[in-house]
């Protein structure tokens, strides 16, 4: 059995490994597998798992807010970037 | 001198009219002059005078034509019109026959436009084929734009309204001016290089076609097709329609529908997982559903609900099949003791206690033939006898003696003596009587003549 700080380990690094793409991807998958109808229960039910266990996945990988606006700068050494807020009112 | 042949007005004014549509340097022509006269009927063609220093030239434009023209042309107005000549046949007049009209100024800019995009589109760098898909989830969003001015706003406060989770990477370029084209195709160049942004917006907001025309340059559209990551153009206003956005993977009309493009909203993917999620349940439901249906299908099976009546079915075939046995065996049975039957009865037809009987029968029969043979031959033997006695005792010697004679033997008995010979004088003989003997003596012997017969 896995203590709960290694399942949450083992979740935050699913959660930096797999995109949001990705991720809604094979949920689609699932979905559409499931819809189908013609999967073993057994099967049904490991895929239904793993459906809610990405759809949740998906959800806080939407709620994570830690946008990022920056723009490069060319400096001496290369490109730079440092962050990006655009005037309020111009045109 | 004599006409050879007579031609008429119309006929001649529609052979020019035919001779000046057949010569191609009349046709699809640009023409740069000033406008005067100018008249719109209420049909909607235009009429109008071109002129130049030069001379002037009688113009028209159908409505058909000039409905999409994007400025209201006037007297005085300079103008680039695009057309060919041909003849108004009743007024022998050759006119201009305009299809398409710019305000002058930037006429030259637009026909360059016009040749590179022809140039452009006949290399197949417009290509639908060319097309990348446009990510449906990017984690970062590369802006190549001014990083001043209402473009870059706009961009950055859509995707932060639609996914505050969406990262934003600005490479900030001038958009107009010469150095603006050199710049868009570095900073392309440099996104690329990067490799961190999923999509790419290049563009700015809208101006004059002078204003837009780094986007119309060939190189910033050779850097847009060129690109790896899915560039989406963004120039000017809705209807301005840029070399760029022609080369670009997908054309939005603003920079903030570029965004809206770009980036999904986060409400609508919420709804989508949250659709997914029930999908997800709905389904699992309808499967264990659909197993439970099947499981009591199954449980109902006859085989469940009434397991005697499988025995019973087959007792009821163990019934059958020994009621065929059955009557098999008494068939079997029927056939063998008829057949025995038959053969008792020829056994018994040719038993020999029959023909003891038959024997016995015959024998009877013989036997009481033999009696009645017997007795018939006994009787008639017997009347035979009785005949041949009464014959014999009529022929009997006693009778003969009877009547008087009398039979001579020798001494002893023995013999008849039949004749004189036998006898010698002096022998003694015996005679014999009907009723007695003499014991005599021969004496004499007298031989008599006997006559036969």
């Amino acid at each position: 059995m896995a203590s709960k700080d290694e399942l949450n380990v083992a979740a935050t690094e699913e959660q930096a490994s797999i995109t949001f793409e990705q991720a809604m991807e094979s949920l689609e998958s699932i979905v559409s597998k499931l819809e189908s109808g013609d999967v073993p229960l057994e099967t049904a039910i490991e895929l239904f798992q793993e459906g809610m266990r990405l759809s949740s996945l998906c959800g806080q990988k939407l709620e994570q807010v830690e946008r990022r606006i920056e723009i490069l700068v060319e400096g001496e050494s290369g490109l730079g970037r440092k962050p990006f807020v655009p005037a309020q009112s111009d045109s | 001198m004599e006409p050879t042949k007579v031609i008429t007005i119309r006929d001649i004014n529609r052979l020019i009219k035919m001779k000046l549509e057949g010569d191609a340097s009349l046709q699809d022509i640009w023409l740069k002059g000033e406008i005067s006269n100018f008249t719109r009927h209420s049909s909607g063609h235009m009429y109008f005078t071109l002129k130049d220093e030069g001379g002037r030239l009688k113009c028209i434009m159908f409505a058909s034509y000039n409905q999409r023209l994007p400025f209201a042309p006037k007297d005085g107005m300079k103008v680039l019109a695009r057309g060919g000549i041909s003849v108004y046949e009743r007024d022998g007049q050759y006119q201009f026959y305009a299809t398409a009209m710019q305000p002058d100024g930037i006429g030259s800019l637009y026909l360059a436009f016009e040749q590179l995009k022809r140039k452009l589109e006949a290399e197949g760098l417009f290509s639908e084929r060319l097309k990348r898909p446009i990510p449906s989830y990017p984690r970062t969003v590369g802006v190549i734009t001014s990083p001043t001015g209402a473009a870059v706003r706009d961009i950055i406060i859509t995707i932060q309204r639609r996914n505050p989770a969406v990262n934003v990477l600005l490479y900030p370029v001038s958009v107009q001016g010469t150095q603006a084209a050199p710049s868009i195709v570095k900073a392309i160049a440099a996104m690329n290089a990067l490799g961190e942004a999923d999509v790419l917006i290049v563009g700015r907001g809208g101006g004059s076609l002078e204003e837009l025309w780094a986007f119309n340059e060939e190189a910033v559209a050779r850097a847009v097709r060129g690109s790896r990551i899915p560039v989406i153009s963004a120039v000017g206003h809705e209807t301005d329609f840029t070399i760029a956005d022609f080369a670009a993977d997908l054309r939005a009309p603003t920079p903030t529908a570029a965004a809206e493009l770009a980036v999904p909203h986060a409400a609508e993917l919420r709804q989508r997982i949250a659709y997914m999620r029930g999908q997800l349940v709905r389904s699992l439901r309808n499967a264990l559903e659909r197993s439970r249906e099947r499981l009591s299908r199954a449980r109902q099976s006859p085989i469940f609900m009434q397991p005697k009546r499988s025995l019973l079915v087959q007792a009821e075939r163990l019934d059958r099949i020994r009621e065929r046995l059955d009557y098999r065996m008494n068939a079997q049975l029927a056939r063998q003791s008829d057949k025995l039957a038959r053969l008792t009865a020829n056994l018994k037809a040719k038993s020999p206690e029959q023909q003891a009987l038959l024997a016995r029968q015959r024998l009877d029969t013989n036997r009481r033939s033999l009696t009645l043979a017997m007795n018939g031959l006994a009787r008639t033997n017997a009347n035979r006898w009785s005949s041949l006695v009464r014959h014999l005792d009529a022929l009997s010697p006693l009778k003969v003696m009877a009547r008087g004679y009398s039979l001579v033997y020798d001494e002893r008995e023995r013999s008849l003596v039949r004749s004189i010979e036998s006898v010698q004088p002096g022998d003694l003989v015996r005679v014999k009587l009907t009723d007695g003997k003499l014991s005599c003596q021969v004496w004499g012997i007298e031989g008599e003549d006997v006559q036969d017969g």
